[in-house]
């Protein structure tokens, strides 16, 4: 299975704020019954942008820059701490990047959250919390302005401005070296599994 | 050297080092349910790949089960294709279903106990972030992603990075109408949502020493609301005897072996610890949520905090908390009026939930007007509480009976807030929307607590109403 190399994304961005975004407010449950993740997209953060009356309120996503995303199916969102939080159903990432972001950068990312993200060749990346304030000031100032963010170089940067960003070094690995998707390498290991899988005696029922 | 029980789980299950620097870790327990395997089995199909070691995976449905019909096809034509998908897919592969025909049927993380298939040393798996419940008897238990349960039932492994320890000590005897809910409740109070993250969280001390096994799994349900991916309590006698009989225990000869193989798992004395945080027990009172998130909780008899006492990020999401949920800070939560109860869940919806509820709950009414609903998590645990007649203490005080699955924890079922309705919830999540409806609110606590706010149709001190 031959995957890109994902050294950076450049694209327009969103910031969608606040702390703690559980996975229910991206992608409530309802949208959980069904079989596959075609069309969670158009779901993502459903009840943060629609109203009980199904009227819009006023939510990043459905603002013009939103739309602009969703139409090239790239972008950046940009997320406060603990994003991601909750429940691990992958249909959060899924929604997100199916609606059209292609990375995120944050000040911290719940750990699932974190590593579905990563396997679908979405980087999270974090930033300290003075530069995530002002990384998300420039994003709403500035919505025509691309935001880069280099896995590779570990920075964020957009027009004069460049800040330095984190993410889990495994994740960096796999994302710069194509190898975001682990099953590949998982396969690859099947002797040695055999071979832990005979050490456990609780494996075959004993 | 003294190690962890999480360092020895881990070491014995690694398979190799990744080339990305991750672990290819052996997970010996897969748990599937309806919800997030099915788009990992057609990923699998996809791939052309086959299930690796079938009877390690573990099949069961419960979110999606509607807890008030119990009768196919579900009027959700959705869920019957959910239920019927994973029929499908456990028969196409060889994998053990117990689906809701067997009598074995319950909420995923009641099922592995109930059956004996989760045991000590042992590394657990499944697409829900629950799953820690299992850390209860001393195994390490990973919620996954959908990726990840395909990358399970292909080749039995995960990639993962090995987690830090933090040893969370809860010492002395809980006061009565304490409960473990309320321990775990105080704990994400204080250590925050996000303060385990990075972590594993090893419970200990004397209050879980003394505490069943039901009542750790309580804790380490929660684990992840804490922000640690799992919690595990080192196992001991009463884990044995709890795991002793069930189906899927070892038998004679093979038992000994694996006692003696649990006991070695168990942290030695003298290891090291990331991160130690010790709590007194008698400092722990009944606790409740007030807000968005399980770490916005005060004690019943405290007022919800006062904005300007808090720092500027907890005081927007606690803004936001406040607006949500229709309170006013500063203010006592006792006595806030209550539309549903919900007494179940994979948190509190086991047999000794039922029975101390039940204890409580008998000769009282439920309050008019107040909707209350109690749910068994498992066949198992309906038919026990059935046969001491614990459904008739709650029907007869007002309650409904219900089948075995997740209810109104989530919305994924017919069981749901309507409008702004509010929920003393023995369940684990109070963020917004959760239980169905998007203005809903929700306030999580111990069931006895459940019970106590049905009767007075409001957020009460169960230690006053029961006169405990």
């Amino acid at each position: 299975m031959s995957l890109a190399k994902i050294t950076q994304v450049k694209a327009l961005a969103l910031a969608v704020p606040g702390d703690d975004i559980d996975t229910d407010r991206i992608i409530p449950a309802r949208f959980l019954r069904c079989v596959t993740f075609d069309g969670l997209g158009e779901h993502a953060f459903r009840d943060e942008r629609t109203g009980p009356d199904g009227k819009e309120r006023p939510h990043p996503m459905n603002s013009a820059q939103a739309a602009r995303i969703a139409a090239a199916k790239k972008g950046v969102m940009v997320v406060g701490f603990n994003f991601g939080c909750g429940s691990s159903r992958e249909h959060a990432p899924q929604s997100i990047w199916r609606f059209g972001f292609t990375a995120l950068v944050g000040g911290s990312f719940a750990e699932i959250f974190f590593g579905n993200s990563t396997t679908l060749g979405v980087p999270c990346v974090t930033l300290s919390k003075e530069d995530l304030a002002e990384c998300d000031a420039f994003v709403r100032a500035n919505p025509d302005v691309e935001v880069t963010v280099d896995v590779e170089k570990l920075t964020v940067s957009a027009g004069a401005k460049s800040w330095k960003a984190s993410i889990a070094a495994s994740a960096r690995d796999g994302l710069i070296n194509g190898k975001w998707d682990p099953i590949a390498d998982l396969l690859e290991g099947a002797d040695a599994v055999a071979k832990t899988a005979g050490g456990l005696a609780y494996v075959e029922g004993k | 050297m003294a190690k962890t029980l999480f360092q020895k789980v881990w070491e014995a299950h690694t398979v190799r080092k990744l080339p990305n620097g991750q672990t290819q870790l052996f997970i010996g327990t897969h748990l599937i349910h309806e919800v997030t395997s099915p788009q990992a089995f057609g990923m699998l199909r996809d791939l052309g790949l086959k299930v690796k070691y079938p009877h390690r995976t573990f099949a069961t449905v419960d979110h999606i089960v509607p807890t008030n019909e119990l009768k196919e096809p579900y009027s959700d034509p959705i869920a019957q294709e959910m239920i019927e998908a994973l029929r499908k897919n456990t028969k196409d592969y060889g994998i053990r279903f117990f689906d809701t025909n067997t009598g074995n049927q319950g909420i995923v993380h009641m099922v592995g106990p109930e059956q004996g298939i989760t045991q000590p040393g042992t590394t657990i798996a499944c697409g829900d972030s629950h799953t820690a419940t299992h850390g209860a008897f001393g195994a390490i238990a990973f919620g996954i992603g959908t990726t990840q349960v395909r990358d399970v039932l292909a080749t039995q492994t995960l990639a993962l990075s090995p987690l830090k320890v933090r040893r969370i000590e809860v010492n002395g005897k809980l006061a009565p109408g304490v409960y473990a809910k309320d321990v775990i409740l105080h704990i994400i109070r204080v250590l925050g949502v996000n303060g385990g993250i990075g972590y594993a969280y090893e419970y200990a001390g004397t209050t879980f020493d003394a505490f069943s096994l039901e009542e750790r799994m309580t804790v380490c349900n929660m684990a992840i609301e804490g922000g640690a991916r799992c919690g595990y309590v080192n196992p001991d006698q009463k884990t044995f005897d709890y795991i002793k009989g069930k189906p899927y225990a070892p038998k004679g000869a093979d038992w000994d072996a694996a006692v003696a193989r649990w006991k070695s798992f168990a942290s030695d004395p003298g290891c090291q610890y990331d991160d130690v945080k010790v709590f007194k027990a008698e400092d722990i009172r009944p606790t409740v949520t007030w807000g968005i998130t399980p770490g916005q909780a005060v004690f019943i008899d405290e007022k919800m905090p006062a904005l300007e006492t808090l720092n500027a990020a907890d005081r927007q999401t606690a803004e936001d908390a406040y607006a949500h949920m229709k309170l006013a800070p500063n203010t006592p939560i006792k006595g806030t009026k209550v539309d549903v109860c919900f007494l179940g869940s994979c948190t509190n919806g086991r047999i000794s939930d039922l029975r101390e509820a039940a204890k409580y709950l008998k000769g009282h009414k439920v309050r008019a007007g107040v909707k209350a609903i109690v749910v068994p998590g498992s066949q198992l645990t309906a038919i026990q509480a059935v046969h001491e007649g614990l459904d008739k203490v709650f029907t007869e005080a007002g309650f409904e009976w219900r089948g075995a699955g997740c209810s109104m924890c989530l919305a994924m079922n017919p069981d749901k807030l309507v409008g702004d309705q509010l929920c003393a919830s023995s369940s684990n999540r109070n963020f917004k929307g959760r239980q169905g409806s998007q203005t809903g609110r929700t306030i999580l606590m111990s069931p006895i607590m459940v019970v106590a706010a049905a009767i007075t149709g409001q957020v009460a001190d169960a230690r006053e109403v029961f006169k405990v």
